[in-house]
């Protein structure tokens, strides 16, 4: 008894890490995604509690700031208003179409279609016209002037614009996306080309390397890293635009239901749907910053580094 | 000496028409093999002469001839070993050798033979066990000496270094030096280095080239280092022609070149 004792004694203190990690049980990256996502529901569940909070005293009238127990409480009643069937076209009967929640899902479904594709276009576009602006100086001096003067515009006043060329449907949304981005992505394309470490130019340089071989080799793996940044700052631009553009006329989307919860006077729907607009923003950010991470393996990760402080 | 390997005729470098030129007629021949140090107080332009012999910058007036040839455009017969190392961070310290080697003897070599010579050039800098780390994995002096098998990997006529051990603590640049004088004695490359280190200029080079303030800097004066080679720096600590050397140069920089900032203050 005494030497099973201390054989566990002396056992223990050969190997004190073993013993630490033992009770765990999860491998280390497993502890930390599981670290990450209590903090994340830590976070939410304060905001969340304080505005239940205000609701419980009184402070806040639950018919124009409905918390969130209210207006998740009965999705099926929210669902309803999720209109995606073409009942005013002749020969349809009304009562045909998707239920109220495949509704909502072909909803949501159309509008990150509609952010996507936006986001996907003027990505491709601002970044080559970027690229192609600073390799032939004829082009910069023709082109760099009128960017300059229009990315300033609010996409809000390009709005009328989109509808009078595009009418309504999918593409004056998408194009009010890539208009919201074009202008601002292609001027950082070209301040980020300006600041790429003069040194590995002149090494490709010193190696002999033509133009296009350095902006090939050298200046686009430079600039990725800001590049996807800069995509993920905007794709929250680009959430946001779309829901102007799909108060109008698009036929369904978020940004519709959101306006016509506003005309009606439907404060639980405008929270339901602001809730949903976070959810999707927060899951393509995660999406995109995965992305991140598997194509910028060589970035070194200095999120933290002030932690110590 | 007849026709000198590499020469720097009459070069001056102005930033702007108004301003007074950085460097004024500097003259320089430099033999084959020969490993010269330029030194001066900061600011004066040694790294515009190293650039212009580079070809990365263009002399204002007057040029550079290397083997009879005039340096008009960046070459891999002149690499260049970068302060900041200079390493593209995306790609492995193998990538960033093979890189070179691929740009520069694209078409004579074949693949098995562009390997070799890449780990060849890494196994000159005892790099060849971190062949497979990026640069944000090693340290500062590994960094540099991935950036000196890069540039050697380019078989260059003339080995530029542009303050190559600047960055480094003490030691790691005592050790780096070493390797540097070992590499030299190995392959006989001419050696062009910008240095602000006395000790380092005396203990390495053959020649040092003494530049006086900027801006209109000139050389001031030539040292030739007559030291045996092979050199080893403790043999040589209390050696009185490396003490005389090391105070020549000394005295030059703090004597009758003192940097303008210093005697206002």
């Amino acid at each position: 008894m005494a030497s099973d004792l201390a054989g566990a004694v002396s056992g223990a203190a050969a190997r004190p890490a073993a013993a630490a990690a033992a009770p765990t049980r999860f491998p280390p990256p497993w502890r930390a995604a599981l670290a990450r996502l209590g903090w994340t529901a830590a976070s939410i569940g304060l905001f969340v509690g304080i505005w239940e909070l205000c609701w419980a005293t009184g402070l806040s009238d639950p018919k124009l700031l409905p918390p969130p127990h209210i207006f998740l409480a009965n999705i099926p009643d929210q669902a309803r208003f999720f209109n995606t069937a073409t009942r005013w076209q002749i020969g349809i009967n009304p009562a045909d179409g998707p239920s109220p929640y495949e509704a909502v899902f072909i909803t949501i479904g159309a509008t990150s279609m509609r952010v996507f594709v936006g986001l996907a276009i003027a990505a491709v576009l601002s970044v080559s016209i970027g690229v192609l602006i600073r390799y032939f100086q004829l082009l910069e001096r023709l082109t760099l002037p009128t960017i300059t003067l229009l990315s300033p515009i609010s996409p809000i006043a390009w709005l009328p614009i989109a509808i009078f060329i595009f009418g309504i449907g999918n593409a004056p949304a998408i194009f009010m996306v890539v208009v919201a981005l074009f202008f601002h992505m292609t001027l950082s394309t070209i301040s980020q080309i300006d600041a790429v470490n003069r040194n590995y130019i002149n090494v490709a340089r010193t190696m002999g390397a033509t133009k296009r071989q350095i902006y090939a080799r050298v200046i686009i793996p430079a600039i990725l890293p800001q590049l996807l940044l800069v995509l993920r700052l905007n794709m929250f631009g680009a959430w946001m635009v779309v829901l102007v553009a799909e108060t109008t006329g698009v036929g369904f989307g978020l940004g519709q239901v959101l306006s016509m919860a506003r005309n009606t006077f439907n404060p639980s729907l405008v929270f339901f749907c602001i809730a949903l607009i976070g959810v999707l923003g927060f899951l393509t950010d995660l999406i995109l910053r995965m992305v991140q991470n598997r194509i910028l393996f060589w970035v070194p990760q200095t999120a933290g580094v002030l932690r110590g402080l | 000496m007849d026709r000198p390997f590499l020469e720097i005729s009459r070069v001056s470098v102005r930033f702007g028409a108004t301003l007074p030129p950085v460097l004024s007629g500097i003259d320089l021949r430099i033999r084959q093999g020969e490993y010269v140090a330029v030194i001066g107080h900061s600011g004066c332009g040694k790294s515009t002469l190293l650039n212009v012999v580079a070809g990365l910058l263009p002399a204002t007036q007057g040029g550079v001839v290397l083997e009879g040839k005039e340096v008009a455009e960046p070459g891999p017969d002149r690499a260049v070993v970068f302060q900041n190392h200079s390493l593209l961070p995306w790609l492995t310290c193998y990538e960033n050798v093979k890189l070179a080697v691929d740009r520069t003897a694209g078409r004579e070599m074949s693949r098995a033979g562009r390997h070799d010579w890449t780990m060849r050039n890494l196994a000159l800098v005892r790099m060849e066990g971190h062949a497979a780390k990026r640069p944000a994995e090693i340290s500062g002096g590994m960094k540099q000496r991935i950036g000196i098998a890069r540039a050697l990997a380019m078989r260059p006529k003339v080995l530029l270094l542009d303050e190559p051990f600047g960055a480094l603590d003490a030691l790691t640049r005592a050790h780096l030096q070493d390797q540097v004088m070992a590499i030299h004695a190995e392959l006989g490359t001419t050696v062009m280095m910008i240095t602000h280190d006395v000790d380092e200029a005396v203990l390495l080079s053959d020649r040092i080239v003494m530049l006086t303030n900027g801006p209109d800097a000139v050389v001031g004066e030539v040292l030739e280092v007559d030291l045996p080679r092979p050199r080893d720096r403790l043999a040589l600590a209390s050696h009185p022609r490396f003490l005389a050397a090391r105070e020549a140069v000394l005295r030059f920089l703090h004597e009758r070149h003192a940097p303008p900032g210093q005697a206002a203050a």
